[in-house]
């Protein structure tokens, strides 16, 4: 039942994002399963087994997780003592508590973090596509090394600006506030998201441009008016990783959020852990599921896209 | 295409251009209207703090007083501290440990997956997850208590009626503890291997089961030849990423980089001295320092992949 269309690495003409465009079966199906031929028992042992091992190891690998909720649901104390996952009455007493165990309430930080994905989102998807249709459709000078330029400071390592940004950032007075997490990226420099729709714009046929030249539309139009609604996959790509990967971004927000009423959810769990070095992991583990939450929503409301944009440009 | 690709396909153009040809640009206005948010963030932004980065590395800077320079004092006094060269090791050890072992283990499951399996979609998605929630501060504090004296780990080797150590209290165990967290998080490669694994033509499998090649010989000799620019692509990747991990650390050691210093990632360091101790010109020497050694690997990575990378066009 493999029915969704397989990803491409290596060819630039395709659309990183779902098309009406079905793919080939996976390739090496054909040795293990000719059509019209039965599986013979000893496949069927094989194909058992196999199900019990990658079954096995989905469990191992969710463990973790499922216990980190079962335990927000249990006394504090059993958190040292209950390694299953079978929650014999349901407390949500650590809500309660986790919720209020800060400062201000753990609804402020989820506002707060709400604010810095939405400007996140939005400036990434405004000038990331600007620039992406320079690239893939305009002829300038300078394009070739611009082009490099921008995959370059995909891999740079953002500790080498960190440093001067914060310097200029305090001294306009930003810090402690949410601009140096939203304005750069209303400056494009997220470029990663560039390169995708460079990809994806690359795929969309030419001569609907053509068309619309000769119709009379400028760069602006055919821009806003063909290209930006045939790229609504590639935008949707990057709003969904724009909002896990700002969701979840520590650094930065360590870095500029250093007074309480402006902390995103990821600062306000980090002060938490600090505040209760004694402490009360139920809670912990409380506020720490709300805060997975969104992530997880995003994860399945989007797993096509993503999918989709990891395999064909190779994020994290 | 990907990035890395581009970026050797631009030099191999350049060498082959027409010289003589006399070019128009006919797009160069328009085209400055749509970069212009581009071309701003990349020099007030990127270009421009990484230039005054480097002015600062020679400088003593406190955030107060201004800069004063200090030539290459910042670059000696790295050489004879300890702790710099500790979170060098530390971070090496989890690079060099971590990556391979999370891009064997996602090379492993993308194969396992590849075979037209019946739920590859619930596999997938279940393999996929921790590697979206994985650098969250959420994911870190649950592998704290995880991980911990009495944590689940130890809880669950008690029912076998093992006593395990304290993981992350212990100074030989805790970077093992935050290098597994790291391979917990093989979904995402996973997810390139099998779009990757999706391109080998099946006819090759075929013609090579015809000759009558083992499972082992068509993966030395189809698979890994095959794939090889994709397990390329992941290993630059995931290097130079793994570079840089801070969170897990982080949370993990409750931001001291300890027991005695034993996750005390590069960029946990560089933190320290430049957002605990504000001596920022020391985090810019060090900053300057990370970027050459990612630079160095990547060239490294660049050079050798000469040896064994096989592109089929």
């Amino acid at each position: 039942m493999t029915t969704e269309s397989a990803p491409r690495i290596t060819t630039d003409a395709t659309p990183p994002v779902p098309g009406p465009v079905r793919e080939r079966r996976p390739a090496s199906t054909t040795i293990t399963r000719r059509a019209g031929y039965a599986p013979s028992p000893r496949q069927r042992a094989k194909s058992v087994l196999k199900h019990a091992v990658l079954i096995a190891a989905a469990i191992i690998m969710i463990y973790p997780l499922l216990w980190m909720i079962a335990s927000s649901f249990r006394p504090s104390a059993d958190v040292f003592r209950a390694p299953g996952l079978w929650l014999t009455e349901v407390h949500t007493e650590n809500y309660a508590t986790g919720w209020n165990a800060l400062t201000s309430p753990f609804g402020t930080y989820l506002l707060n973090s709400a604010l810095v994905v939405l400007g996140a989102v939005i400036g990434n998807l405004v000038s990331c596509s600007l620039a992406a249709y320079a690239f893939a459709r305009l002829d300038f000078r300078g394009k070739k090394w611009m082009f490099g330029a921008m995959l370059v400071t995909i891999m740079l390592p953002i500790h080498v600006v960190i440093v001067p940004q914060y310097i200029l950032f305090s001294q306009i007075g930003w810090v402690n506030t949410f601009a140096p997490l939203i304005v750069p990226k209303f400056l494009a420099t997220d470029a990663f998201f560039i390169f995708l729709m460079v990809q994806f714009i690359r795929g969309i046929p030419r001569e609907l441009d053509e068309a619309a030249r000769i119709d009379g539309a400028g760069h602006p139009r055919i821009f806003l008016q063909v290209i930006l609604p045939l790229m609504t996959p590639a935008l949707a790509t990057t709003t969904i990783f724009t909002f896990i990967w700002t969701w979840s971004d520590f650094f930065g927000q360590l870095i500029y959020l250093t007074s309480p009423d402006v902390f995103t959810v990821p600062v306000a769990l980090r002060s938490f852990v600090d505040a209760q070095s004694s402490t009360d992991w139920g809670a912990m583990f409380a506020m720490s599921v709300v805060s997975l939450l969104p992530v997880f929503i995003a994860f399945l409301v989007g797993q096509k896209f993503l999918v989709k944009g990891i395999a064909t440009t190779g994020i994290k | 295409m990907s990035a890395l690709a581009e970026l050797g396909s631009l030099g191999k153009k350049s060498r082959g251009g027409r010289p003589n040809v006399k070019r128009t640009y006919k797009d160069n206005r328009a085209a400055m209207v749509f970069l212009a948010p581009w071309i701003v963030g990349l020099v007030a932004i990127t270009v421009g703090p990484m230039l005054i980065s480097l002015y600062l590395s020679f400088t003593d800077y406190n955030l107060i007083q201004d800069p004063n320079w200090i030539g290459t004092d910042n670059f000696t006094r790295m050489m004879q501290d300890d702790r710099f060269w500790n979170s060098l090791r530390v971070t090496l050890t989890y690079v060099i440990v971590g990556v391979p072992l999370q891009l064997g283990l996602a090379l492993a499951v993308a194969m396992a997956l590849d075979k037209g399996l019946k739920g590859l979609p619930f596999y997938r998605s279940v393999f996929y997850l921790p590697s979206l929630l994985g650098s969250s501060v959420a994911v870190a504090i649950l592998w704290k208590q995880m991980f911990g004296t009495s944590g689940l780990v130890n809880q669950l080797l008690a029912m076998v009626g093992i006593t395990g150590p304290g993981w992350i209290s212990d100074p030989s165990t805790a970077l093992g503890s935050i290098i597994l967290l790291h391979v917990w998080t093989f979904g995402s490669p996973m997810i390139i291997f099998l779009a990757g694994l999706r391109q080998i033509p099946g006819m090759y499998y075929e013609a090579a089961a015809v000759d009558g090649a083992g499972r082992a010989t068509r993966f030395l000799k189809i698979t890994l030849p095959l794939l090889s620019p994709i397990i390329f692509f992941n290993l630059v990747l995931q290097i130079i990423g793994a570079f840089q991990s801070f969170t897990q650390a982080f949370i993990v050691s409750g931001g001291t980089g300890g027991p005695s210093d034993s996750t005390m990632f590069f960029t946990l360091y560089l933190y320290q001295r430049g957002f605990g101790q504000f001596d920022m010109g020391y985090a810019s020497a060090m900053a300057w320092v990370l970027l050459v050694i990612v630079g160095v690997f990547t060239a490294i990575n660049f050079y050798a992949s000469k040896f064994w990378v096989f592109y089929d066009d």
